[in-house]
């Protein structure tokens, strides 16, 4: 059981206010690109977030662009754990494959206030948060093995080179 | 909690050897064909960088030149040639050269996928093999040096979304008039992440050419895949060329869906995106009269036979008064056109015909406008600048809006030419 202060968002949100598109070809390092995390969105993020903080939010977050930094950005801002009502496909796909944790639990974006804090009983698949309990479907032992190895490039590189060499490929969706 | 399994709750459990899954769970997929184009030199060197050297499958693994053929520059001409070394280092047996088709149009040509199996591509319109019952994803490109390393790729499976289509199309409107209404009322994120599964009886009287429309347009609907449930005529077109067995996959009775859009067809009015986005959408009434300086009937969605011959309908005996560019999607597709007259009526009415591929729909080469020149396209995008000029509006339409709109020069209706 670890506990957490959350930052709490609503439905909808979309990449380009969670990494505007005018920064995707410019900024390079993680330093770079957490500055600019939510920016559009919530512009006293940045100063606000803490290593071990969680996301809170409603349904279909991350929707639109495919741009890997709309994950990368919050992970170099400190978050490891994203909670949403849903997420967008590509946006959940981009969360796994980067090693963040997205958890499905619908509900707790407005039971909660950014600032609140909750727990997370990863183990027992299990959230706690203004003394009720929900229960969230776990990713399957594959998928976070993924999570576990930092993502999909690192882990990747562990089985055909037997070490991480640090290349953060482009990716992106065609 | 018994109730029925969707279309795409049974075909991932197929793809991951499990007996059953829902909606929600996670699973290990083993894709029985993934797919890349011009974008392949790029996931090589993702692929190189993980440090694999040769392709867990490479009999199941295709590759089209199609994206810029023939090759409009040096950089394109050196992209192809890095890919056609690739193709020889890894022994790929399923490449297509310049001139072949578009990706989707071939694989299904060449019955490499077929009904109840499941298909990654590195493009976004992958959702297109849903029309012969197989289940489409697109994916990035390191997911695809990752699939080409390992065979394998996480999935969690959609929630579904039930459309329902009922009732005999008007002659001289189509699928793509349904696709556009259908994105039009619910929006571009109306099907988010959803398995969008098609029934009604509207389907068995949709030709070939038109049932890929549905699930090709999905894409712009946000789907992840599309479905229709394969018939006969599915069958039969595939039983030629078809190397290996199947089983189709139905989705149950009671199959629970997240949502549900009920269509009857019966009166549907040809329909018009607007720019800049597939969901500005009206009926075709509503934008008669706007000029347009290009006409581009082609692509994945509307670059098929009937595509072309519903254009030859239309221009038998007419001169466009606007460039009319027409791209088969195939080379059996120009084959047949050219077989049966329809690219002499076309040739007659003033049009120009290029190779087969993607041609100028995402604004590589072969019909780029100019600023403020407006184009009017059978394709399926027309975001800003997705024809390579920013200031260039785009419309969408069936390709009988697009050769009456030749002929004038302007958005026409194509009553009057039927
Ligand atoms: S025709 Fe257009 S939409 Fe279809 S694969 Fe080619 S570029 Fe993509």
């Amino acid at each position: 059981m670890t506990t957490h202060r959350v930052h709490v968002y609503g439905d909808h949100v979309n990449t380009d206010v969670i990494f505007p598109g005018k920064y995707t070809y410019t900024l390079k390092t993680p330093e770079d690109i957490a500055a600019h995390a939510l920016e559009d969105l919530d512009p006293t993020f940045v100063s606000r977030v803490q290593p071990g903080d969680v996301i809170v939010a409603g349904s279909n977050w991350g929707m639109g662009s495919s741009r890997e930094q709309a994950v990368t950005c919050l992970k170099y801002a400190g978050i490891n754990i994203l909670i949403a009502a849903s997420f967008s496909g590509l946006y959940f796909r981009n969360c796994i494959n980067q090693g963040i944790l997205p958890i499905v639990c619908p509900g707790l974006n407005t039971l909660l206030q950014t600032g609140d804090t909750l727990e997370i009983d990863v183990t027992n698949n299990r959230i706690i948060a203004a003394g009720q309990t929900f229960n969230f479907t776990p990713l399957s032992p594959s998928v976070q093995a993924i999570i576990d190895a930092g993502g999909l490039v690192p882990m990747l590189q562990m089985r055909f080179l037997g070490y991480v060499d640090g290349y953060v490929p482009a990716g992106g969706k065609e | 909690m018994n109730t029925g399994y969707t279309f795409v709750e049974k075909a991932l459990a197929r793809a991951a050897g499990v007996e059953s899954a829902r909606a929600g769970a996670i699973l290990d997929m083993r894709p029985d064909l993934i797919f890349s184009h011009d974008n392949t030199a790029a996931i090589r060197r993702i692929f190189e960088a993980i440090g694999a050297t040769r392709m867990s499958r490479p009999e199941r693994v295709a590759i089209t030149l199609d994206h810029a053929v023939p090759a409009p520059t040096t950089q394109h001409a050196q992209n192809h040639a890095e890919i056609r070394e690739w193709v020889r280092l890894q022994g790929i047996a399923h490449f297509f050269e310049v001139g072949r088709g578009i990706c989707h149009q071939v694989i299904s040509e060449e019955a490499l996928i077929l009904p109840g199996e499941t298909i990654f591509g590195s493009d976004s319109h992958t959702p297109h093999f849903g029309w012969l019952g197989a289940f489409g994803m697109g994916v990035g490109r390191t997911e695809m040096a990752a699939l080409w390393a390992t065979g394998a790729l996480w999935i969690r499976v959609p929630e579904s979304m039930q459309i329902e289509l009922n009732g005999h199309l008007r002659p001289g409107v189509t699928a793509k008039d349904i696709a556009l209404k259908i994105i039009g009322d619910r929006t571009v994120g109306g099907g988010q992440y959803r398995s969008i599964e098609f029934s009604g009886n509207t389907l068995p009287t949709l030709s070939l050419d038109e049932r890929a429309v549905l699930p090709n347009m999905m894409a712009e609907f946000g789907a992840m895949n599309a479905y229709l449930p394969p018939d006969q005529a599915v069958f039969d077109y595939l039983e030629a060329k078809r190397t290996r067995d199947y089983t189709p996959i139905y989705p149950d009775a009671d199959a629970v869906y997240a949502d549900r859009y009920e269509l009857d067809v019966a009166s549907l009015e040809a329909q018009i995106a607007l720019p800049h986005q597939p969901d500005h959408v009206v009926n075709l009434s509503e934008a008669v009269g706007q000029p347009v300086q290009q006409a581009f009937i082609g692509t994945c969605t509307n670059g098929r036979l009937e595509d072309i011959e519903a254009a030859a309908q239309v221009l038998r005996g007419q001169r466009v008064r606007c460039r009319l560019i027409v791209i088969p999607a195939s080379s059996q597709v120009l084959l047949a056109a050219t077989q049966s007259g329809a690219i002499a009526t076309l040739i007659e009415a003033g049009a120009s015909i290029s190779t087969p591929g993607c041609g100028p729909c995402m604004g590589n080469h072969m019909g780029i406008p100019a600023p403020n020149e407006a184009t009017i396209s059978s394709a399926n995008r027309n975001f800003k600048g997705r024809m390579g000029t920013a200031d260039a509006p785009i419309y969408l339409a069936s390709p009988y809006v697009v050769a009456a709109s030749a002929i004038k020069g302007a958005i026409t209706d194509p009553a009057e030419f039927l």
